[in-house]
């Protein structure tokens, strides 16, 4: 569908958290691409496992991560990487946004300390210029009277001041790929938009792909390009937002999209999907969503539903969406 | 479905309605706004520099040589003959040999803390980062001296390695280790969950850089604020070997020496004889507030 080489392509990508007493399989076989100017939101609930996922395009998982498959960042094989060239990639061409900005910026150092730190491991530059740097990135990312801000503790800025600090930390060697671990969600609903427009807007300036992980439907449809709906550790759904949003092809996404609220009347009752996520530590052995699903047939119980493409450019995990003769080729 | 469902429209103006920056401080500086206006604190950290002064200039302002003895003049009450604080056992006058006394005592008091603020909080960090094994291995080691109370421990130590300063030292020493570790473990295990640190590994810094930066940056304050309060209990534990004998060796003037040799005099001249323990009492109750004090004006980060 694009012509460019990707960004940022995993296939079949496998992770497992190995534990002394059970294995937690977070992620099984997911596979996707981010082309540069491309925004990939990932959607899913907590435990889906579209933070593991994001993470392992950096390979920042912790020692009992088992990681299987094909992860390309810039064409270069991230799970092969050795640990010098994979510290040159992270915070260089890939960096990342994190959930809490209270906690992802050191208290004991000041705004300006943190981010010339990261342009002067990654450029060698002297302190001075890193200063330069940094101002220039909190002007970037709209920070108001920047030149103070410089000099100020994280615990002396508001929550949307400080995750706009952290995004200039993230952009401070002009990334190819952005990836953003729910940047949004610690954020009050009004700082929350101007935090996803300023995103978008940087992202468009600057042509980063990003992957944007989430599990807002309002804050996909607001940044996403491309939508891709998590659960269970596979990704059910793919496919451009606007039409994932008018017509969703998957039931889980299907269910997700009637829970949310909009135009119907206060008395009524928001349909929700019954029942619970599964234990990833003994995954279903089909399709992971079909003890919720309405339209679960036997066949879903049994094995994993191959994924099919019933309109360009979106696929769906499910046995229930119908292939086109057409589109199946 | 109704497709405009899901779809949050942005509000027109989405630039900037942050306030402007207030007064901007820096951490230091505003713990030093919060010490200047404690007047308690205030006060005690100067009792200290008063007390770490005449220790410093203890030759200059002693009026008499601390060791010069005096058969007609032994233990003569307040005052006698420009002995302001009148004389010891030995006739040897007092007030010379306390403020030679506190120079033993303070360094008996702070050398062993830094080394052992420097070594334990080093062997914390470690455990506290690596985890796993590395960290069973360490803090059960520190488990070990756990079991014995400290002054026990300090004196089997130095009753073992024989009396003397350096191993009097070296005792104090081995007996803070153990607790400095486990406060540095605390601290780093706490820091080492953060977010913060992923969002350095994740900007490519490398395990050393880590704990070089965002670790120890952190943990710095607990140490500092507990090897601050573990000054006194060390200035507490020294004189208490020197009263045992086990410290500094006679006639080197120790207030922990000098309250054990004083003992026997108590009922002649009680006054002169209580003069070093009310030294030690001063000097440890002025560290001790000092780092309460700083303890309070360092802990309100966030």
């Amino acid at each position: 569908m694009n012509k460019t080489e990707p960004l940022a392509e995993v296939r079949d990508l496998k992770v497992r958290f190995v534990g002394r007493e059970d294995t937690v399989h977070a992620v099984n076989g997911v596979s996707f691409a981010v082309h540069p100017g491309e925004v990939l939101c990932i959607l899913g609930e907590s435990g889906s496992g579209k933070s593991v996922t994001l993470r392992s395009l950096m390979r920042l998982l912790p020692d009992r991560a088992r990681i299987e498959g094909d992860v390309r960042v810039g064409g270069q094989d991230v799970l092969k990487m050795s640990n010098r060239s994979l510290r040159d990639l992270r915070g260089g061409s890939v960096s990342m946004i994190f959930q809490e900005p209270m906690t992802a910026l050191d208290p004991v150092y000041t705004v300006g300390e943190q981010i010339g730190e990261t342009v002067r491991r990654h450029t060698g530059c002297d302190k001075a210029k890193a200063r330069a740097r940094a101002l220039e990135l909190l002007n970037l990312v709209r920070i108001p009277s920047a030149e103070r801000r410089l000099d100020a503790y994280p615990h002396e800025l508001s929550g949307g001041l400080r995750q706009r600090a952290m995004i200039a930390m993230a952009l401070s060697c002009d990334p190819k790929l952005l990836l953003a671990d729910e940047p949004t969600t610690a954020l009050d609903a009004t700082v929350q938009i101007q935090v996803l427009i300023l995103l978008r807007k940087l992202q468009a300036e600057m042509g980063m792909g990003m992957i944007f992980v989430t599990h807002d439907l309002g804050v996909a449809a607001e940044i996403a390009d491309n939508v891709a709906v998590m659960y269970a550790g596979r990704i059910v759904e793919y496919g451009p937002v606007e039409r994932m949003m008018k017509a969703p092809l998957h039931p889980y996404t299907q269910g997700l999209l009637a829970s949310t609220v909009h135009d119907q009347s206060r008395d009524q009752d928001i349909d929700a999907i019954p029942g619970s996520p599964p234990d990833m530590r003994r995954p279903p052995p089909g399709c992971g969503f079909a003890p919720r699903c309405v339209k679960a047939r036997d066949v879903c119980r049994t094995a994993v539903p191959a994924e099919r493409y019933p309109e360009p450019g979106r696929m769906a995990a499910c046995v229930a969406v119908e292939v086109p003769e057409m589109a199946a080729a | 479905m109704s497709e405009s469902a899901v779809l949050t429209t942005p509000p027109a103006a989405m630039e900037d309605q942050a306030a402007p920056a207030t007064r901007v401080r820096g951490y230091w500086q505003s713990v030093g706004y919060r010490l200047r206006h404690d007047k308690v604190t205030c006060f005690f950290a100067f009792m200290v520099l008063l007390i770490i002064l005449s220790a410093v200039f203890a030759p200059l302002l002693s009026p008499f040589d601390p060791y010069k003895e005096s058969v007609i003049g032994r233990l003569k009450p307040f005052g006698w003959r420009n002995h302001i604080l009148g004389t010891d056992e030995l006739g040897r006058d007092m007030l010379s040999r306390i403020l030679h006394g506190g120079r033993v005592s303070l360094l008996m008091g702070i050398v062993p803390v830094l080394i052992a603020s420097c070594v334990g909080g080093m062997l914390g960090v470690v455990a506290g980062f690596m985890g796993g094994r590395v960290n069973t291995g360490i803090m059960r080691t520190m488990d070990v001296f756990y079991a014995f109370p400290s002054v026990l421990l300090a004196v089997a130590i130095s009753g073992a390695m024989g009396g003397g300063m350096v191993n009097g030292m070296l005792a104090l020493t081995l007996v803070f280790i153990p607790p400095m570790c486990r406060v540095a473990e605390t601290a780093t295990t706490q820091v080492r969950s953060l977010d913060f640190i992923e969002a350095a590994r994740a900007t490519g810094a490398g395990t050393f850089i880590i704990i070089r930066h965002h670790v120890l940056g952190n943990v710095l304050g607990p140490v500092f604020i507990y090897a601050s309060s573990l000054v006194s209990v060390s200035i507490l534990l020294a004189s208490g070997l020197s009263f045992l004998g086990l410290g500094v060796r006679p006639p080197t003037a120790d207030w922990g020496l000098m309250l054990s040799t004083l003992r026997q005099s108590i009922y002649v001249v009680p006054f002169v004889c209580a003069l070093p323990g009310v030294a030690i009492f001063i000097t440890s109750i002025c560290f001790n507030l000092v780092s309460d004090g700083l303890r309070q004006a360092m802990d309100v980060r966030m």
